[in-house]
């Protein structure tokens, strides 16, 4: 492939599992999740950062995997959809974009968890305000949004282990 | 009977592949030995090719094949379902920017990008028509110097632009398709009028933004074609493919995984045919993936200019309307010749029109391919129809609701002289929206309220099929050639069959979309799937009971008509309910085999009359207009899904609320503009579509259910229904708001605050 010349090793752990493998300058963070990685969750639309849909989480923040640098990585730890779902267990966001109706052609959605949860993991208890800013940087073209705000805020209760109200 | 399985919203099962990354779109499909391709776009609107130098790119790094129209030789190598006029690869000339002229093939996608670059292609460069005022000059230049022969297919023949008699070939104007529909005396009825109101709206360019871009990967070996597509229509795909390579039907293979996003953009053939040709060259597969650009580039929606005007009596109601469309098509027919015709049928509304008058026409311009996008023709026709309806309530002092209660046809009038009438209670809809809206309006200066009504010809042509597999264990496969883009189908067939069969949600399976493997689907648009496809399942398993009663008999003794449909067997004469797994196992004598039960729709019984069902757009707003910026806020979305029994209330409303969503994209912010042969905003940061924070604060969707579709338990189509008539309300809403009436969308803040100071729309 082109680039194997000016390879440059990279070291990550990518959803828990420690990954080393030699990539191009070039070569963006969503490139090396989905060819070298076969992680292809990570879905790219826009490439200009505006769309939302190639969010991935890097130490713990949220970055746009189309132009982040593969590179760049290196001793970081990237947290994608594929593991959001630990042990075969839906994250509670997971379960409750699929019970809210929260996706329709599910491009976006990865996208979307993953925004989510880097929200919910610094603020438990959003308020709607709080949830619609946060994610004002992701696109859908399917739901309307609306029933993703209220998917993000039932997932919130939950895993404050507040009742769920159907 | 009373249903256990439709009618509930229950949890789709796509949904839980997608929340998990697992989900299969095309874009993540690569098969071993995969090359990759980029196109090199022409830099001109409208110019000669004169030479394309390929050297300097087959000496790049990794490059195994640089592909020209002239390497199509032995191919048919245009396209088009209803005119052939779209050329693989520029044939001579190119006539819009961005038009593929070579196709890259490589090692890498990194190999083909750099390579495309040192592709050199020289043009001269020929004068061209940007604008439809422009190709409608006398002496304009010709987009196509030849007219096309038309598809013969029954549905098409008659959006044909050019006679199939083979009179003349020669093109001698940029018309690409010209419709008329008239009745009665429009004349007279103008002559008599109480009141005459006319009106002149711009409808703009939009892109639908599906957010997967269009992709395909092709293999082409020993004869066979296999592409794997974003394709809404893989059937219709593979007509094209087969008369590209002159193979037949059964030779090509088009299958289609889930797809991020469709919304009409995705229907017909469009990066097929360069996956295709790319793999015909280098005998391995290849896979080419746009970007936003080129996608924008590849198919974007119909402009519209549309004059309209209409007549009434002194108590409101309508005497006589009278319409002039015309399209700006961009350079290729694709699908806007159906779009002008469903623009003709859907711009003068779901009213009582004594007489009418309307002439259309698409024209061909050196701008990207205008086709499908939700709702196609009924967007544009309805900001005109509805906008003048809601000035002519404001000429005569009636409110919106008013006028057009006095206006609507009654269940089962009809709209379109001799067609199918209306299957839909419009005045009960459209009350169940004037409630919503007053129960919060605001009524203070600065607001207004804006409803808006539509009722569109869909379900498309009835030509549809399906197969239920009983498996010996009870499981249930479903296979249907309809395809999964968000809309929820493979969830709703699934609980059409299990509802049938009477067997559990989770013991059905469906598999869709695979013209080799799976039965023909004609296409997945016109919101047909709920109601066409629904009948064919509901029609196969029919079929696969009256196989296993016929089997029982053999088995068990006695008549089929003994074998009484029971939940998922048959009751024999005897009492026990005898399971589909039993019944299969007995009869082959062996723990194997299966029974295929096969459902046919056409144009027969239910769907004889045209169109199969009519789509009900009813939605209302409120907006507040900031005078000091423009901007416009939706205070209130109110929309009524009038589909007849809703087989998922929740996957309902998600698809009205998104249609919504997308019609107030179209009012408020989308707009495709182009500066000299280019577009000034292909991307999705120039060309912005509604964002979260955009959503109004009050959202009321609501269900009608009245039973009276012609689909399975009384169901009609949902999913474009409230983009239809959004625009329009919108308009209307702030022309309450302003006092100005809009003439042209979106309406930007710009927009609107020219037209509060007096300045003309655009700067």
């Amino acid at each position: 492939m082109t680039g194997q010349q000016y390879g440059i090793d990279v070291t990550a752990e990518v959803n828990g599992v420690e990954v080393t493998r030699s990539v191009s300058p070039r070569h963006t963070l969503a490139q090396f999740l989905r060819d070298d990685l076969g992680l292809t969750g990570t879905k790219v639309s826009c490439e200009l950062q505006v769309c939302g849909a190639c969010s991935v989480l890097v130490d713990g923040a949220p970055v746009s995997a189309c132009t982040y640098l593969a590179a760049d990585i290196d001793g970081r730890t990237v947290e994608t959809v594929e593991g959001l779902a630990a042990g075969g267990e839906l994250h509670p966001l997971q379960r409750s974009f699929v019970d809210n109706f929260a996706l329709q052609c599910g491009f976006c959605t990865p996208g979307f968890l993953m925004m989510a949860k880097s929200l919910l993991d610094r603020n438990p208890d959003p308020t709607e305000e709080e949830v619609r800013e946060y994610l004002d940087g992701n696109i859908c073209r399917c739901t309307g949004y609306r029933p993703i705000v209220e998917a993000v805020l039932e997932a919130a209760r939950e895993m404050r282990q507040e009742p769920v109200n159907d | 009977m009373t249903e256990r399985i439709v009618g509930q919203s229950v949890r789709r099962r796509d949904l839980l592949e997608k929340v998990t990354g697992a989900a299969t779109y095309t874009v993540d499909v690569v098969p071993s030995g995969t090359l990759h391709a980029k196109v090199v776009r022409s830099t001109h609107a409208h110019a000669r090719i004169t030479e394309i130098d390929r050297t300097a790119a087959l000496q790049s790094p990794g490059v195994v094949a640089v592909i020209t129209s002239d390497d199509l030789g032995g191919l048919f190598p245009r396209f088009g379902h209803i005119v052939p006029d779209h050329c693989i690869l520029a044939i001579g000339k190119v006539r819009y920017y961005g038009e593929p002229v070579a196709l890259v093939v490589a090692e890498s996608v990194v190999a083909a990008a750099d390579a495309a670059q040192l592709v050199d292609v020289r043009y001269e460069e020929l004068p061209a028509v940007m604008t439809a005022a422009a190709a409608l000059e006398p002496d304009a230049p010709l987009v196509h110097e030849e007219a096309y022969r038309a598809s013969n297919d029954e549905s098409f023949a008659a959006m044909a632009a050019t006679p199939d008699d083979g009179a003349s070939d020669i093109s001698r104007d940029n018309v690409a398709h010209e419709v008329s529909l008239e009745w009665g005396d429009v004349d007279s009825a103008f002559a008599v009028a109480a009141a005459v109101v006319e009106d002149q709206v711009h409808y703009p360019m939009l892109y639908a933004y599906a957010m997967e871009p269009y992709n395909a990967v092709a293999t082409f070996q020993d004869g066979h074609l296999h592409v794997v597509s974003t394709a809404q229509h893989p059937f219709m795909v593979r007509t094209d493919l087969a008369r590209i390579f002159s193979l037949p039907l059964a030779r090509v293979r088009v299958e289609v995984p889930y797809v991020g996003g469709g919304y009409g953009s995705k229907s017909y053939t469009k990066v097929e045919p360069l996956a295709a040709v790319g793999s015909w060259v280098t005998g391995r597969p290849v896979k080419l993936v746009l970007d936003v650009e080129e996608s924008i580039y590849t198919t974007r929606a119909d402009a519209a200019d549309i004059r309209v005007r209409s007549a009434f009596d002194d108590t409101g109601c309508i005497l006589a309307r009278e319409f002039e469309i015309v399209l700006d098509s961009g350079a290729y027919a694709d699908n806007s010749p159906l779009v002008l015709a469903k623009a003709v049928n859907r711009c003068f509304g779901p009213y009582r029109v004594p007489n009418l008058r309307i002439h259309g026409r698409s024209l061909y311009t050196n701008t990207s391919p205008a086709s499908s996008y939700r709702g196609f023709g009924a967007p544009q026709g309805s900001l005109a129809g509805e906008l003048n309806l809601d000035h002519a309530a404001q000429e005569l002092g009636i409110g919106p609701v008013e006028i057009r209660l006095r206006n609507l046809v009654e269940p089962g009038q009809e709209i379109l002289r001799g067609k199918r009438g209306i299957d839909a209670d419009l005045k009960a809809d459209l009350e169940m929206v004037a409630d919503s809206l007053r129960r919060d309006a605001k009524s203070a200066p600065g607001y207004g309220i804006g409803v808006g009504c539509s009722a569109s010809d869909a379900g498309a042509f009835p030509v549809s099929t399906a197969q239920v597999r009983l498996q010996t264990d009870g499981s249930v496969l479903l296979l249907s050639g309809s395809t999964e883009m968000g809309q929820g189908s493979r969830s709703a067939l699934a609980q059409i069959a299990a509802e049938e069969l009477g067997v559990a949600l989770t013991d059905v399976h469906v598999a869709q979309s695979d013209t080799g493997t799976g039965p023909y689907e004609r296409t997945t648009g016109a919101s047909r799937t709920t109601t066409l496809v629904g009948l064919a399942v509901q029609r196969a398993c029919a079929d696969a009971r009256g196989k296993i009663a016929t089997m029982a008999a053999e088995v068990f003794g006695g008549q089929a008509a003994d074998y009484e449909p029971a939940p998922g067997g048959v009751r024999g004469p005897d009492g026990p309910v005898v399971g589909f797994g039993e019944v299969i196992v007995r009869w082959f004598g062996a723990n194997a085999g299966e029974v295929t039960g096969i459902g046919l729709v056409r144009r027969d019984g239910a769907t004889q009359k045209m169109p199969p069902f009519w789509e009900v757009g009813m939605v209302g707003v409120e907006v507040g207009v900031d005078e000091e910026t423009g901007v416009v806020e939706v205070e209130q979305l109110v929309t009524v899904a009038d589909v007849g029994f809703a087989i998922n209330p929740k996957a309902v409303e998600g698809q009205d609320l998104g249609a919504a969503t997308q019609g107030l994209g179209g009012a408020l912010y989308e707009e495709l503009v182009y500066d000299g042969p280019q577009l000034l905003n292909p991307n999705i940061v120039e060309y912005r579509v509604p964002r979260i924070g955009d959503m109004p604060r009050k959202i009321d969707t609501m269900i009608a259910e009245r039973h009276d579709g012609v689909g399975p338990y009384g169901a009609k189509g949902a999913g474009e229904g409230a983009l239809n008539p959004m625009a329009a309300a919108v308009a209307s809403a702030v022309a309450r708001a302003t006092g100005h009436w809009p003439t042209q969308l979106p309406l930007t803040p710009e927009r609107v605050w020219r037209m509060l100071n007096g300045l003309p729309p655009n700067a």
